[in-house]
């Protein structure tokens, strides 16, 4: 199910829209990394930009450098993926359906609310009238849009599909995530969140878009190979078997890896079951992290995947993402597993 | 990747039944489920008719085994995903590769309404097991770990066409031998949340709702649950039992007009069924019924009625909207019409539009008006279309 990645745009708490990459690493210090917005005037039409929130002007924004970087105007499908959905209008309904016991409501918060609304906008600025879905599974949301993707390629009823990952924190979300004793009680800087050892990670979010091509062009970041998910495995053993069959599924083994990026999130019980197998399957591996520059959500392997294919592409392991360098990575392994019930594989791999 | 994908199995709980049969026996009387708001707590109640399931949070439960304390969304969905999976008895599940793919629009909502009047006043107030299944996500798991099902889950959320995406998605992993047996379908509750919301936009009808008439007024909102259980053409040689029908074509296009509103001439309808008709290789002429997605909105049905003249041309199908029964379901009415669909080529019936006094003066065709058998049904197109354009249409054959 080999694709290629033709074009990335994203916006995520780093310096990422423009196509930079971790040559400046943001540092952010609390529970919470926020995106770094860019200038939306010259990328979305002004009327536009006043009616949508947050997580719509990022989730089109990131959409349209991708496709501006890709040569594509109107990609063959758009599949998209979030586990919250658009959480900022949801809450903003829902507060004065509440405080004015519901009267006086106007439609526009209802209006884009709804989980399809970041792809539905994106089909409406382009008219793209092709293939559209919007996945909503929590740690599965990406993994699922990007799925599709491929198989609409393999199956030939797209050439090339434009697929995204996007989550936002609102103040609601975050307070109310807060309490479930999701993230870390002390104040830290995200660039140490691996040495505190401590329980508890940083809040993230993102909007990372890809260009799915089934055909090389001369200029992609990289081939995705395979993509494999599994779900609340009973045991190390168990994902360990699931890791190894999804290798030799694709005729190599770990030691064909040239990187691992995984998961890691700074909470001793999550981080648990990396720490297993970088002494198990892993153990000969290099590998590296990612959530300290986006945190931890449920898309977050968007943002992975923008690593790894940037990592390709310029032949550099920033020293951020692992300082066990192996330069000119030619196949990277994503791994990652959100509360230990999501886990997914992602395979790079060098055009 | 062009096998067959079988239907072998049916569940559904809606406001005219709380299962399969009870759904069809109501079908068969002209029975609709429409009436006075009796559950869902809301200021509403006395002006705004819905569909309700007639079984209170409590009654779910103990139907389903699931604690009544989780949202009406995953109570909903149980029941018939349960029911769709009983129905396909298939031996030695747990040896075959077991998908659930489910969709629904509002989630936890219901529950996280209650929450969240708490969380208002006191940020530090609200229990949070009310919150905690407030993804859309969530809803599918509770379900999954229910059935056991555990191979491939996962949930879409494309308005009120999400569970027609559903089903249109679990015939491909089969196709693609990743998947032996799908249970596809949606659900979804009544919350304040949709009500209000729909209320805002002003096409609720404070009447029963009239799809396809000239002087319709709206939609009535309904809640519940549709599941079909699809099986790859292995399995289906090892079943004692006949399918239904098979799944023979599918097709998603977006409408891009409107966030909320369908183009005049139902651009995207009008290419989900073409797409639909292409990939199951039939003609238009080939349709006996379509499922319609017939809201009962101004906007909706003169937009796919439209579609439905520019693609049908002179040789027109009986079709009606059974949202004149369920109401409109949302994230489940995909799921609940493929149901019904299915039935329909088994039984060979033809559902009745209900309440159609008064044809639309621009279409050249009317819906049926009254329940019809010993009809031959080959082919039935099931349409679902939604919010932000997107337009899926399926069709569902006789074997």
């Amino acid at each position: 199910m080999k694709t290629y990645i033709r074009a990335t745009g994203n916006i995520s708490p780093q310096k990422s829209f423009g196509h930079q990459f971790l040559t400046d690493v943001i540092e952010h210090t609390g529970d919470r990394l926020t995106c770094i917005e860019p200038d939306y005037k010259g990328i979305i039409d002004v009327k536009l930009i006043r009616r949508m929130s947050r997580i719509i002007k990022m989730g089109v924004a990131a959409a349209m450098e991708c496709l501006q970087e890709s040569g594509v105007t109107v990609p063959d499908a758009i599949t998209t993926g979030t586990a919250y959905g658009c959480l900022e209008d949801t809450g903003v309904f829902l507060t004065k359906m509440v405080e004015h016991n519901e009267e006086l409501l106007t439609p526009t918060a209802f209006i884009q609310s709804t989980h399809n609304t970041i792809g539905a906008q994106i089909a409406l600025m382009l008219q793209c009238h092709h293939y559209n879905n919007a996945f909503v599974h929590r740690g599965f949301s990406f993994e699922s849009a990007l799925l599709d993707g491929m198989l609409l390629l393999v199956e030939k009823e797209a050439n090339n599909v434009l697929v995204g990952g996007i989550d936002e924190i609102t103040n609601i979300s975050h307070s109310i995530l807060r309490r479930m004793d999701l993230y870390k009680r002390q104040q830290i800087s995200n660039l140490d969140l691996f040495t505190t050892k401590t329980k508890g990670t940083l809040a993230g979010e993102g909007a990372a878009f890809f260009l799915l091509a089934n055909e090389s062009s001369s200029n992609d970041y990289a081939t995705l190979d395979a993509l494999h998910t599994f779900y609340k495995p009973i045991s190390i053993k168990e994902t360990e078997q699931q890791i190894v069959s999804f290798l030799s599924a694709q005729s190599i083994n770990v030691n064909d890896i040239d990187l691992i990026i995984t998961g890691r999130n700074g909470d001793i019980q999550n981080d648990a079951v990396y720490d297993q197998l970088q002494r198990s399957i892993f153990k000969n591996n290099s590998a590296g992290n990612y959530k300290h520059l986006c945190g931890e959500y449920p898309t977050s392997t968007a943002f992975a995947l923008w690593v790894a294919v940037n990592i390709i592409k310029t032949a550099v392991v920033p020293v951020v993402i692992s300082k066990a360098i192996k330069n000119k990575p030619k196949k990277i392994l994503i791994y990652n597993h959100y509360q230990n019930i999501h886990h997914s594989l992602l395979l790079v791999s060098a055009c | 990747m062009s096998s067959p994908v079988f239907v072998v199995g049916l569940g559904a709980i809606s406001a005219i039944g709380n299962n399969v049969a009870e759904c069809l026996t109501a079908l068969e009387t002209e029975a609709a489920g429409i009436g006075e708001i009796k559950n869902l707590q809301t200021v509403h109640r006395g002006k705004l008719p819905v569909a309700e399931v007639k079984l209170t949070n409590e009654q779910l439960a103990t139907r389903s085994g699931l604690p009544a304390t989780i949202s009406r969304t995953a109570l909903l969905s149980m029941l018939a995903a349960k029911e769709a999976l009983d129905d396909a008895a298939i031996k030695d599940l747990s040896s075959l590769r077991t998908g659930f793919i489910s969709a629904n629009s509002v989630g936890g909502m219901d529950k996280s309404e209650d929450f969240f009047a708490e969380f208002l006043v006191d940020n530090t107030k609200g229990k949070l097991r009310n919150v905690v299944n407030h993804e859309c996500g969530a809803v599918t798991e509770l379900v999954a770990d229910k059935l056991g099902i555990k191979n491939y889950i996962t949930t879409i959320s494309t308005a009120c066409s999400s569970s027609a995406n559903a089903i249109f998605l679990a015939a491909r992993l089969i196709k693609h031998n990743m998947l032996d047996v799908v249970v596809a379908g949606g659900t979804d509750a009544l919350t304040k949340f949709t009500l209000n919301g729909f209320n805002t936009l002003m096409i609720l009808d404070q009447q029963f709702c009239k799809p396809f008439d000239e002087n319709r007024k709206g939609l009535n909102l309904g809640e519940g649950a549709g599941y079909v259980v699809l099986v790859s053409e292995k399995v289906m040689a090892s079943l004692k039992k006949e399918a239904y029908c098979t799944l023979s074509g599918y097709a998603n296009a977006n409408d891009a007009y409107h966030q909320t509103a369908s183009s005049p001439d139902g651009t995207g309808s009008f290419l989900a069924m073409t797409g639909a008709l292409e990939k199951s290789g039939l003609k238009p002429s080939d349709i006996d019924y379509i499922n319609l997605h017939g809201t009962g909105t101004q906007n909706n049905d003169i937009a796919e009625g439209t579609a439905i003249k520019r693609l049908f041309t002179d040789r027109y199908p009986k079709m009606s909207s059974t949202k004149s029964f369920t109401g409109h379901t949302l994230g489940a009415c995909g799921g609940l019409e493929a149901v019904f669909s299915a039935l329909a080529i088994k039984h060979g019936i033809i559902y009745p539009n209900l309440r159609l006094e008064t044809p639309m003066t621009d279409l050249p065709f009317v819906p049926e008006r009254k329940f019809l058998q010993n009809i031959p049904v080959k082919n039935v197109m099931s349409n679902s279309f939604g919010f932000g354009g997107n337009c899926s249409s399926l069709i569902f054959s006789k074997i």
